[in-house]
């Protein structure tokens, strides 16, 4: 059995608020294999962002065990993360081109070199002819898309990604679950999803890790077994229904 | 596809069309202004016409370039120095909290003071001249920029502010790459208003006390009630605002794409 990329034991975080103590996340434990796109799905509140937060080693735990990277894959956390949000928040100043850059740039990585591979990862995400276009000439989804080649412009090992398609319209975010679906197999990344659409979660992860609030913890962590490249029909099929209604039952709401 | 293209394609390029209703309705006004005068017998001192306004620049010895030098002086000396105080501490603030904690109480107090009063002041400290009025400019004007300045540094998307942070990016290259560039439009949303306040802060110092520039000028003349040449005063005054706002304006087109804009 291979290593894990990512391994948790009993991570706990704790929020304070003057004597007041808010348990965020309690008892995570799980292993995301190199290569996986797991997605984390609970309500909101379940402390899924912290997770991912945890993760991007922007905030500590109060306990447990975190590690990633393996001997065979070597993890940085100073170049190795990439991260994608709900909104876009790309520099409206920036040319296309030049906010997907902008990690490079923070990271000093050789312009020229860069310069082309944001071209690649705009073609990747389907936005090639878009590089000299500002952020506002483009629609939401399509903003999402360039956040994402921005999160890959320094090949990094780890993709976070918080809710990336809350904010868009049900259409179009069937259309980037194809989108990502696509990127992930040709990137061949390490993904971490955070999620509150249950059958985004389904329809994307190689494994679901499902999160619950009040009280926060970890109520179940299942692979998902479905061919790829999934298909949007695909959700109607019984397979898919048994997953979703797992995760309904393991929150609780079936 | 959900590409979408909103680049001008129209024959009309540069957009000169939608200056002419401007320039349309400024006409317009001169038109008032001369029926004004023509229908309503108006005498001279009371309300000179266009022409009898245009006139006074020709006549008399109003050393019009002269004084139009002192007073822009003024204006651009005063609003260019509060552009780099007001600024400079904004910058400040955003570096040091405490500091910010401790002066931001005293500069909004010392905001509330009417700046006009404090020009009698001024001059007892400088005597007349180009400095001390430039200095009331600068006062007046230096607050707008410093609290617009400011509220855009301060104004970060918690987002990007961990984008650069699990990057291990350093402050400066936060500072560089996203709060200063960020914060650009609403600095210039703070030179705009400054403009209006440099104008009127140094003809205000001319008023008060002074042997040159247009507000002083304006002084001299209504002891002879020559009305025109006040109204010419008036349009020069008003022309140097509009410059400098133009100005403002062309740079900041010139460094912030449309959308970015604010106010």
């Amino acid at each position: 059995m291979a290593e894990p990329f990512i391994h948790l034991r009993g991570v706990r975080k704790v929020y304070r608020h003057g004597d007041e103590e808010h348990l965020a996340i309690s008892d995570a434990t799980f292993d995301v294999m190199p290569g996986e796109l797991v997605a984390l799905v609970g309500p909101s509140g379940c402390g899924k962002s912290t997770l991912l937060k945890i993760l991007a080693g922007l905030q500590a735990p109060d306990g447990g065990e975190v590690a990633i990277g393996s001997a065979a894959h070597a993890f940085d956390p100073a170049r190795d993360v990439g991260m994608v949000f709900q909104a876009p928040v790309l520099l409206k100043w920036r040319r296309i081109l030049d906010n997907v850059l902008l990690p490079a740039e923070i990271l000093g990585l050789p312009a020229a070199a860069s310069r082309t591979r944001a071209r690649e990862l705009l073609a990747l995400v389907g936005l090639d002819g878009c590089e000299d276009h500002y952020p506002y000439q483009l629609s939401g989804g399509m903003q999402q898309r360039a956040a994402i080649a921005r999160a890959l412009i320094h090949d990094p090992k780890l993709v976070l990604m918080d809710e990336p398609f809350g904010a868009l319209d049900a259409l179009t975010r069937d259309k980037m679950n194809l989108e990502l679906q696509r990127i992930w197999s040709q990137s061949g990344k390490t993904i971490v999803f955070v999620t509150h659409g249950v059958a985004e979660a389904v329809f994307l992860g190689t494994r679901v890790v499902v999160l619950t609030a009040g009280p926060a913890r970890m109520a179940g962590n299942f692979a998902v077994d479905l061919p790829r490249p999934r298909t949007l029909d695909l959700r109607t099929s019984e397979r898919f229904g048994h997953y979703t209604h797992l995760i309904y039952q393991l929150l609780g709401m079936a | 596809m959900d590409r979408r293209d909103r680049r001008n394609t129209g024959g009309d390029r540069l957009g000169l069309g939608r200056y002419a209703p401007g320039v349309v309705a400024h006409l317009a006004l001169v038109l008032v202004w001369l029926l004004l005068v023509k229908l309503g017998h108006l005498p001279r001192f009371v309300l000179p016409s266009p022409m009898d306004t245009a006139r006074a620049l020709g006549a008399g010895n109003y050393n019009w370039w002269g004084n139009v030098a002192t007073t822009s002086a003024e204006i651009f000396g005063g609003y260019f120095l509060a552009l780099v105080v007001g600024v400079g501490l904004a910058l400040l603030f955003s570096w040091s909290k405490v500091l910010a904690s401790f002066l931001m109480p005293v500069l909004v107090s010392l905001n509330m003071v009417p700046k006009v009063a404090l020009g009698p002041i001024i001059i007892v400290w400088f005597k007349y001249g180009v400095f001390p009025n430039t200095l009331i400019a600068f006062s007046i004007c230096v607050f707008p920029i410093l609290m617009t300045t400011a509220r855009g540094l301060r104004e970060i998307e918690p987002e990007l502010l961990d984008l650069v942070r699990a990057l291990r990016g350093s402050r400066w290259q936060l500072f560089t790459k996203i709060q200063l560039p960020g914060a650009l439009p609403y600095i210039f949303a703070g030179m705009k208003v400054a403009v209006v306040l440099a104008v009127a802060g140094a003809i205000v110092g001319e008023f008060l006390g002074s042997d040159r520039g247009l507000g002083y000028l304006m002084l001299q003349v209504q002891v002879t009630l020559d009305t025109p040449a006040m109204f010419m005063a008036v349009v020069l005054i008003t022309l140097l605002g509009v410059a400098l706002y133009g100005l403002v304006m062309g740079l900041e087109r010139w460094l912030i794409p449309r959308d970015a804009r604010v106010g």
